[in-house]
């Protein structure tokens, strides 16, 4: 048993907080202010290689796709100063470019994957519709062949990144009947003729984080674009969404952990009573409690990719990880909000940021409801 | 061409603090860093290669933990790096740290057979011991030329190279020179990148850091680490705390005196 | 040489692991232990309360015949035609060292055009110069300044040499040093003689300035040593009669491996508050963006950076990027003047690790008095004009 990290891996961290700290750290009240990603961070992320994380450098990415302790913990890290970025750049990675390294076939593979392991293009994964999501069951959204080309018609919602995607992984009913076994998985150019972003949501958390609905009338996408086989879009998918499951615990994972330390420093500034806030036991028992909880989040979290390298069924593991970070997020930012006390509330500190980011994961890849 | 970049591990200063009640240093938690000024060595090391060609070689001589330092340029794009280690070197001066370097580049450059014609670069100082001496004595011991504070650097036909170097606070004296030359940089002088992803992957996974200790480099012992040093450190103390609290009293004119009496003292003004 | 550890004395108190500014040692099976880190500085050996910890020293053998060296240089240096006044500081500081060790002061120019002033340098203490006049000398050549100076150090033997630590004289001082295998000690803050063995001790801050280094160079001579502007005072107590000793040289730029090709006067850059020596800060009690023009004034005295409160950048008083606090700029001058800050937590976490605080404010009570180093109480529209008044004062004297 090894609970060590390899050098790589600590130098990994160590550059993405710096990263995350100078760059990404004194935008994101703006960027959530405004609910847009910066331009100018994008452009730095699409350098330092996060869109590409877990592909190998053939296809213009990193070169992690065997290593997704470190994709994790990239992850972390974005989250830990800004959870829509890692959003962004976690969906991105983990349900659409990961699957089509994964499950595409070469000449999908050179044509896809290289433009957004680059950053040149966005990915999205839609799955969920109005009566559809995490019963993926439900897709109405549908496909009819015609020719060597089959045709899209239907709407998705709340697709994290849709509105700024150049390629989409689409779930789509190819048969007649509502079916698992009628679903398959197409890989869709978003300048396909037919396709437009519908509403872009207002949200609570995440706000710089792109949530869209997706309108498909009459999509022409050639036979060629379907990933992994006809039909075979169910069982496909829930692998796609076990490895999303460990990217949210991850971004989870990192928000908590930002909370833990947003709240260990104020506890050290703040004077109340004439001593340090952190000083007293009350807050020590909830510094204690989180980090106890982000611990606990991050042992999980690092076990399922870990199981995940090692080719085990991390399927049970990535849940639990997801579960038990998303709910130590929610914990660590109600707490951190309440040390903070009524400047907790105030834009000034990031906690505020923090306590409104940290329910999404709650809901996102399958809700742990 | 061959770039030579010396690099140094450092304590991270500007996090050191002195416990108040007890009077001592703080060094819990205070992390290495690569030298703040080496890390634009290396950027213009770097750019140069992208520039004109070449290989881009980190030095440093430090502890093993100091491999860390040589793994982080080796992400930003340095072709090769060697750690100079030998619990010999230890406690060394810098004059015996300057006889090191130029051993190991003296050795490196005989080793590939080629023309003399290579580049070293050094930032200014380091934040531990802001000495500013390595760059200087390096060259000496090398005996090419020497530029040192370099706002900019470039190279033109005939070995030629022209740099800018900051001279007093608003002057800048543009000089010529021609290669080998040793620079020293300062911090305007770029924006270190910071290594992505793929470039930590491939600095773990395709490049290595070659560990070289005083018999490597055929060092006299006599002339290395504290024996080949001039200088001693007789006494390392904590500095007296240069002032308390103090409520300045009386008139305007009598408090604004006292304090500017006071800041004088202090060496702030 | 090497520090020694008896395991029986030491109780593992960990003194020593505090002490220890590189990480050079750990307790491992309930004794100290030396470290790949150590650096030998002996930090440890004088905080171990039960003297556990010996620095072995090897018998100093000396590398040269130390008693040929006598005398103390100070190396002038010049711009446009005047000599740097940190050489006038020098030559304070080196008339008290030389009359201790009891034996002369010189001043070395290389330079052309100075044969006026050279008699002058007595009344600053000097009892000698010596002038090695070339046109070429106008300009700073680094490797011509080695050359002629090791020339004449090794045909003359000073015992001590002090430089001033501009850009010029951290140029050529580690390569003089180099080539005559002398030690070399940078911004040296206190120097002080060991009368029996005529060692120079050298204090300097290091570690960020966290610590505090004597340095000494016991087997070797000269003892070289460069000082910051400023440290030392000149004096003009003791007036020599100078004698004066002028080299001349026919020097040309071929002498030289560099060339000089212009000389560009730079503008000053933009704020760079993180790096500001002096910051001047204004608050709401400074009232508008008219009230401003006072701390900037006093900014400009000091050659000082301008900053702000938060509220003072939101009501568009100052510039945004000028700001400190927890939303702006954390800040870790040696001086910041906190004129109308009350110190809000959010300021206090940005401007803290300042190493002197002043404040100035009307509220006696405000939070900033807690943290600041000298207090003014009272009203900053009447303090901060005397102050910027007595600071061009200071500031024209020195």
């Amino acid at each position: 048993m090894d609970f060590g990290l390899t050098e790589k891996q600590i130098m990994i961290r160590k550059i993405t907080r710096e990263f995350a700290e100078k760059h990404i750290a004194p935008v994101a009240e703006e960027s959530d202010r405004v609910s847009e990603l910066d331009p100018n961070v994008m452009e730095k992320m699409k350098e330092m290689n996060y869109f590409g994380t877990c592909i190998p450098e053939e296809y213009g990415g990193a070169g992690l796709h065997n290593d997704t302790i470190a994709f994790a913990i990239c992850t972390e890290e974005i989250g830990r100063v800004d959870a829509s970025w890692s959003i962004t750049t976690g969906v991105h990675c983990s349900v659409c470019t990961y699957p089509i390294y994964r499950f595409g076939n070469d000449e999908q593979k050179e044509k896809f994957l290289i433009p957004l392991a680059k950053g040149e293009k966005i990915g999205a994964f839609c799955l969920t519709e109005a009566n559809a999501g995490s019963d993926a069951g439900g897709v109405q959204l549908t496909a009819e062949k015609e020719g060597d080309e089959y045709i899209l018609n239907g709407s998705k919602i709340f697709a994290t990144n849709g509105g700024i995607a150049g390629t989409l992984l689409v779930v789509a009913k190819s048969g007649e009947i509502n079916s698992r076994k009628q679903l398959t998985i197409f890989i869709v150019d978003t300048d396909t003729p037919g396709y437009s972003v519908g509403v872009k949501e207002d949200k609570l958390g995440v706000r710089a984080s792109n949530t869209s609905e997706l309108v498909f009338q009459d999509v022409r996408v050639p036979e060629e674009n379907i990933l992994g086989g006809l039909s075979n879009g169910f069982r496909l998918g829930l692998q796609i969404l076990d490895f999303g499951r460990i990217t949210i615990a991850a971004q989870c994972l990192g928000l908590a952990q930002g909370c833990l330390e947003a709240s260990v420093k104020y506890s050290n500034e703040r004077e109340q009573f004439g001593t340090k806030i952190g000083k007293f036991q009350g807050i020590q028992w909830k510094i204690a409690d989180m980090t106890t909880d982000v611990e606990s989040a991050r042992l999980l979290t690092y076990k399922a990719a870990w199981m995940c390298d090692q080719k085990m069924d991390y399927g049970l593991s990535g849940s639990m990880a997801k579960l038990v970070a998303s709910e130590a997020a929610m914990k660590a930012a109600h707490q951190a909000v309440q040390i903070h006390g009524g400047y907790g509330l105030m834009k000034a500190y990031p906690v505020e940021r923090f306590f409104r980011d940290a329910k999404m994961g709650e809901y996102a890849v399958v809700s742990a409801a | 061409m061959k770039v030579f970049v010396c690099i140094k591990q450092v304590p991270g200063v500007s996090e050191v603090k002195i416990d108040p009640k007890t009077n001592t240093l703080v060094r819990e938690g205070i992390p290495s860093i690569i030298n703040p000024h080496d890390k634009h060595a290396i950027e213009l090391g770097i750019s140069i290669k992208e520039e004109y060609g070449g290989e881009v070689i980190a030095l440093s001589m430090g502890p093993p933990q100091a491999e860390k330092a040589l793994r982080e340029v080796l992400s930003m794009g340095v072709d090769k790096a060697y750690l100079l280690t030998d619990r010999a070197f230890a406690g060394a001066d810098t004059l015996a740290t300057s006889h090191t370097l130029a051993l190991a580049i003296k050795k490196l450059l005989k080793e590939t057979n080629v023309e003399q014609k290579y580049i070293v670069i050094c930032g200014t100082q380091a934040i531990d011991g802001d000495t500013a001496q390595v760059g200087p004595e390096l060259a000496e011991e090398l005996n090419i030329p020497q530029i040192t504070y370099v706002l900019k650097f470039r190279l033109e036909e005939d070995d030629k190279v022209i740099v800018e170097r900051a001279f007093r606070t608003e002057e800048v004296v543009e000089i010529e020179t021609r290669l080998p030359v040793l620079v020293s940089v300062v911090k305007e002088i770029n924006v270190p990148r910071m290594p992505g992803v793929q470039g930590i992957v491939n600095a773990y996974q395709n490049k290595e850091v070659i560990y070289l200790n005083a018999d490597d480099i055929g060092a006299d012992k006599s002339e290395i680490g504290l024996n080949g040093s001039m200088t001693e450190v007789w006494k390392i103390f904590i500095p007296e705390k240069k002032v308390d609290h103090v409520v300045l009293t009386g008139t305007i004119d009598e408090m604004v005196r006292e304090l500017c009496i006071n800041l004088h003292d202090d060496k702030v003004i | 040489m090497s520090i020694i550890i008896d395991s029986e004395q030491c109780t593992a108190c960990e003194s020593c692991i505090v002490a220890c500014p590189y990480g050079g040692i750990e307790i491992i099976e309930g004794s100290a232990v030396i470290t790949p880190d150590c650096n030998l500085c002996g930090a440890c050996v004088d905080a171990c309360p039960v003297e556990a910890i010996t620095l072995e020293r090897t018998e100093y053998i000396d590398k040269v015949d130390k008693s040929q060296f006598k005398g103390v240089w100070v190396i002038a240096e010049h711009y446009g035609g005047e000599i740097h006044k940190v050489a006038y500081q020098l030559l304070g500081k080196g008339r008290q060292l030389a009359d201790i060790l009891k034996t002369d002061l010189t001043i070395v120019i290389l330079g052309t055009n100075f044969d006026q002033i050279l008699s002058s340098f007595g009344d600053y203490g000097a009892d000698r110069v010596i002038y090695v006049e070339s046109k070429i000398l106008k300009h700073y050549y680094s490797d011509i300044y080695v050359n002629l100076l090791s020339d004449l150090v090794s045909e003359r033997k000073p015992e001590i040499i002090l430089i001033g630590a501009t850009p010029t004289g951290r140029d050529f001082a580690p390569r003089l040093a180099k080539r005559l295998n002398a030690g070399l000690t940078a911004d040296c803050t206190g120097l002080e003689i060991e009368e029996e063995t005529r060692n120079l001790r050298q204090t300097r801050p290091t570690f960020g300035g966290n610590l505090m280094a004597t340095i000494r160079t016991p087997i070797s001579r000269p003892q070289m040593a460069t000082v910051r502007p400023g440290i030392f005072k000149a004096s003009n107590e003791t007036k020599k009669k100078i004698k004066i000793i002028k080299i001349e040289k026919d020097l040309n730029e071929t002498d030289s491996v560099t060339k000089v090709l212009k000389v560009i006067k730079k503008q000053k850059t933009t704020v760079n508050l993180e790096d500001a020596e002096i910051i001047v800060s204004g608050g709401r009690g400074v009232g508008s963006k008219e009230g401003f023009k006072i701390i900037k004034d006093l900014a400009d005295a000091l050659g000082a950076e301008l900053g702000g409160s938060r509220v003072t950048t939101e009501l568009n008083w100052v510039e945004p990027d000028r700001q400190v606090g927890q939303t702006g700029k954390t800040v870790s001058p040696k001086l910041y003047i906190a004129c109308g800050i009350s110190g809000a937590i959010q300021h206090l976490v940005g401007m803290q690790n300042s190493e002197i605080i002043v404040a100035i404010n009307r509220d006696k009570d405000a939070p900033i008095f807690g943290i600041a180093h000298y207090c003014l109480v009272g009203d900053l529209h009447e303090i901060v004009p005397i102050l910027t008044k007595e600071v061009r004062k200071i500031k024209s004297e020195d």
